[in-house]
């Protein structure tokens, strides 16, 4: 689904990524952790489309098309999702209008027709609910006022309801306390699936005794240093990063 | 008829405007605004001609009072029957008394617009409230302009204690018609009276507009003014309220200005009495070559204790082209008040740009959607829900996409 090759990404004159390689197969998930300042948001963000970033060198296929010649709103259609790290507030935009505004953009791309309103309100009070989520925050400016945890389950909500084929969860952990964690997890869970690939940037270890990821990746420096399955993970947890580096 | 008295200020603010003619740039108050333009139109004063027809009813208000071309219409016209509501014209000669000892009370500083409209006012609208007396549904004035003409229309409104009541003034016109409008109401707004005016100027994109409110407000009285400011190649709006002691004052207003428009908004609020309460809060859009200007003014005077006012000014500039002067002034002589002002002038934000972009939703209609958020907030504010649907419609059809339906 997705192949990073060699990917050097600067911001302004900073090299933040020095060859990044990394392969992501339909169904499997891959957890990429790493230090501060290694380049775990700048990966996320590239593969977003964010502006402010310079690829200097190297490739990102996804479904065998060039990513990186797609603005954001088309990889966003074509089923990359990205889950922000700090979710944007944005005043007098309803939650259901931007979620529905989504919704038939993605729709339209892949060639059906605009979403029945009857339907949609269905499907997103049935997506609200099961993220122990009030109905009330649909009608709320998106990300308006919310908690922390709030804010990490309205992306959570976005994402269920987009249905996209690549998840990208920046740091979805930071600001959780463990009941919220465990809410997201299961969202997230729920969403797991054989055409569904996912790639959870993270710092700690905690997410992952909820989202048990298939792969783990040390990203150092600007580059993987080491991959490894599940048990790596629990690896870096016990003697942090330092050891890494030195190697 | 002759009416002496009226003939009187009539005399005078024609010899006035004889000698200033309109207001010029080097006049502070108009440093931001060259009328020069107008004056080289010569417009001729507007004359009563058989109108076209005309659906008096829109806008959905259940009272209307129609001014075409500045001239009252009855036909077009559905008044309410439990207030005193008439033409200007009607009241110089059914309401002599009440009239005199109103007209020109309300303006305590003149400039060329107003001398212009005092000596050549053609029509308008009188409504007297009684004490305690309520009109229960809006009444919507609704200006047409269908003559290449200036168009002269002067309002008196009084509503004695306790009266309560809704207005809602629109000006519009046919593409591409040009003219001056030129539109001066006094408003009396008696102890513990409570009036809401709304202000829907969608003049011709060709058309100039002047529009001035001047308010006394009484003791306890409230008084609530929204200016939605859309129209016009050139547009000025006026508010001075003068406000005794405890009256209350809410001013806000939205003014959204495209291509090659100029929208000044200039408020006065006078603090002449303690314990009063002012809120004001215009936003501006501007695109384009477009120019907007907010002039707003809070003067708390020498004996004016305990007075609570806030001022906000927030300004989208949408294109590198487009221009805000903005100029928030607090002037306070009293020692015991809480005023506070901000303003803000900036372009949408880039981050919320890109969330709704990683959405899947495309960069322009991102644009329009933050846009529609932001104007909409002052649409939000309107509690007329046929008349505040209408304005969300404008505003939608500005920014397609930028909302839902």
């Amino acid at each position: 689904m997705l192949k990073i090759k060699d990917l050097t990404v600067n911001v302004g004159t900073k090299k933040i990524l020095k060859g990044l390689n990394l392969e992501v197969n339909a169904g499997e998930i891959h957890a990429i952790m790493g230090p501060n300042g290694a380049g775990k948001s700048t990966l996320s963000h590239v593969l977003s489309g964010k502006s402010g970033y310079e690829v200097t060198g190297g490739s990102i296929t996804y479904n065998d098309k060039n990513l990186l010649e797609m603005p954001a709103e088309i990889r966003a259609r074509e089923g990359v999702f990205l889950a922000f790290q700090y979710p944007v507030e944005i005043a007098g935009v309803t939650n259901v209008y931007l979620l529905k505004a989504a919704l038939n953009a993605v729709r339209k791309h892949k060639g059906l027709s605009e979403v029945d309103a009857m339907d949609f309100l269905t499907l997103v009070k049935a997506k609200t609910k099961a993220l122990d989520m009030d109905e009330k925050f649909l009608y709320r400016a998106v990300n308006e006022g919310f908690s922390g945890g709030e804010k990490k389950r309205n992306e959570i909500l976005q994402m269920a309801m987009l249905e996209p084929q690549l998840c990208i969860l920046d740091e979805t952990d930071s600001g959780l306390d463990i009941d919220a964690l465990r809410i997201v997890a299961d969202g997230v869970n729920a969403l797991r699936s054989e055409n569904r690939a996912f790639i959870m940037v993270t710092h700690y270890q905690r997410l992952l005794d909820y989202i048990k990821p298939d792969f783990v990746h040390v990203l150092a420096d600007g580059k993987i240093v080491k991959s490894g399955g599940a048990e790596l993970a629990l690896e870096l947890e016990e003697k942090g990063y330092g050891w890494l580096e030195q190697a | 008829m002759s009416i002496s008295w009226l003939d009187d200020f009539r005399q005078q603010a024609k010899s006035q405007f004889e000698q200033t003619g309109f207001p010029s740039n080097r006049l502070e108050d108009w440093r931001y605004t060259n009328v020069s333009a107008i004056a080289k139109k010569e417009f001729p004063l507007a004359k009563i001609e058989n109108s076209p027809v005309f659906d008096g009813s829109q806008g959905g208000t259940a009272f209307h009072f129609v001014l075409v071309d500045g001239f009252f219409n009855a036909e077009l016209s559905n008044l309410p029957e439990s207030i005193t509501v008439c033409s200007i014209n009607d009241a110089v000669k059914n309401h002599a008394d009440l009239l005199q000892s109103k007209f020109n009370q309300a303006i305590t500083q003149t400039h060329g617009f107003i001398d212009f409209n005092t000596a050549n006012f053609t029509d308008g609208l009188f409504i007297h409230i009684a004490e305690n007396g309520v009109l229960d549904k809006p009444l919507q004035i609704i200006h047409v302009a269908t003559q290449e003409a200036i168009l002269p229309t002067r309002h008196v409104v009084i509503l004695e204690k306790n009266a309560k009541a809704t207005l809602i003034e629109t000006f519009s016109s046919s593409e591409g018609n040009a003219y001056l409008t030129n539109s001066v109401a006094e408003i009396f707004v008696g102890e513990n009276a409570d009036l809401t005016l709304y202000k829907v100027q969608q003049e011709s994109e060709t058309a100039y507009h002047f529009g001035g409110t001047y308010v006394q407000q009484a003791d306890n009285s409230k008084f609530t003014h929204h200016n939605f400011a859309l129209g016009s190649v050139l547009a000025r709006s006026d508010i001075v309220c003068d406000l005794k002691t405890a009256a209350e004052c809410e001013l806000n207003g939205l003014y959204l200005a495209f291509k090659n428009q100029h929208l000044d908004n200039l408020t006065r609020i006078n603090h002449v009495e303690s314990h009063g309460i002012s809120r004001e809060f215009y936003k501006g859009i501007l695109n384009d070559q477009a120019k907007g200007v907010f002039q707003g003014r809070i003067v708390v005077a020498e004996n004016a204790q305990k007075i609570d006012s806030k001022m906000n000014n927030r300004n989208l500039l949408l294109s590198n082209e487009a221009e805000i002067d903005t100029k928030p002034q607090l002037e306070i002589y009293a020692d015991d008040v809480k005023c506070a002002h901000g303003v803000t002038v900036g372009q949408l934000d880039e981050k919320s740009i890109f969330y709704l972009q990683s959405r899947g939703i495309d960069e322009a209609t991102a644009k329009h959607i933050l846009t529609f958020a932001f104007a909409n907030e002052m649409v939000d504010k309107i509690t007329v829900p046929s008349l505040r649907e209408s304005v969300f419609n404008l505003l939608l059809a500005r920014f397609p996409e930028g909302a839902e339906r």
